[in-house]
């Protein structure tokens, strides 16, 4: 068994409104010099240390937690999943 | 007239709303912990306000996942009366009890106002003695009050007459200003505001008799008032 660090990336799909990205967005970056970015979004990010014999089965287990236990709501949300060695 | 007031760690709003039911309206009120089971003869259930888990993850996710949600569903399908306010409300979306999402207000703050509801749906065990489109002066005290649903939902919700409140004017950018809707059944009910917190005329600064209405709905419902 390896151990891996998960991380889950939990964002608002498109079209549901980020009040908070437009607020650093529009009210931070660009009132300073930085004119180039055209877009921020605001995630929630959960980390998870598992152990298992690979990176698939490791990455399929998490996303099988979050599915099950409504870890982001699919109404509203969208998760990414990226697998790293420990 | 037993009704349950059920209590998740961090609950904070269910003494006033134990008080309410058996000072105010003479309801046999028990407190049930998360962790047990509700009876099978209980009249009706209320999930009260507050902050279950500290709102970790999502308002309400984790409490949704409490033993005593299994039982909440059981009585729901047997029609029994269930009514979820605010944190409440938000435990029986993500418990899949009713539809949509509650996600933080536009403005980012936690919202502590007294606004109008108007009442769309005088069918459930909660709005039965209230006219059609009657005004309920109430407070609102969230973070998390936005009520989402995507467009198709929405029709459904209007097709079905699962809106229940709506707010009177734009409060927290909820789809379609709404405050509070049903299940299909009409037995379970979520609502953003605290009626629990208007039905006394010391704490009313308006009329709280629209409020007050709400349990009495139940009181008819239950059949102790005609």
């Amino acid at each position: 068994m390896r151990t891996f660090n998960v991380y889950v990336t939990i964002e608002n799909k498109p079209g549901i409104s980020d009040p908070e990205g437009d607020t650093i967005l529009n009210d931070l970056v660009l009132k300073g010099t930085h004119k180039t970015v055209t877009k921020i979004k605001t995630a929630k990010m959960l980390k998870f240390t598992i152990k298992e014999k690979d990176k698939k089965t490791a990455k399929s287990i998490v996303q099988e937690i979050c599915d099950e236990l409504r870890i982001y709501n699919s109404m509203v949300s969208i998760i990414s999943i990226d697998v790293f060695d420990i | 007239m037993n009704v349950g007031v059920v209590v998740f760690p961090g609950s904070n709003c269910d003494r006033d709303m134990y008080h309410v039911l058996t000072d105010v309206f003479n309801f046999n009120a028990q407190y049930y912990w998360h962790e047990k089971p509700l009876p099978k003869n209980i009249d009706a259930v209320i999930l009260p306000g507050g902050f279950s888990y500290g709102d970790r993850l999502r308002a309400g996710v984790i409490a949704a996942h409490s033993p005593i949600i299994k039982d909440v569903k059981k009585l729901a399908e047997k029609g029994i009366p269930i009514l979820g306010v605010c944190n409440g409300f938000q435990i029986l979306v993500e418990s899949g009890l009713l539809p949509g999402v509650l996600l933080k207000n536009d403005s980012l703050n936690f919202m502590c106002e007294w606004i109008n509801l108007i009442v769309e749906n005088n069918k459930t065990p909660f709005t039965n003695q209230f006219k059609l489109h009657e005004e309920i002066p109430i407070p609102i005290a969230n973070g998390e009050g936005k009520y989402y649903v995507d467009d198709e939902t929405l029709k459904q919700l209007k097709k079905k007459n699962q809106i229940v409140f709506r707010y009177s004017k734009v409060v927290n950018g909820s789809s379609n200003r709404i405050a509070g809707v049903c299940n299909e059944d009409g037995n379970v009910v979520g609502m953003m505001p605290h009626p629990e917190r208007a039905v006394e005329s010391e704490i009313n600064p308006v009329d709280n008799k629209p409020s007050s209405l709400i349990f009495e709905s139940l009181l008819v419902k239950i059949g102790v008032r005609n």
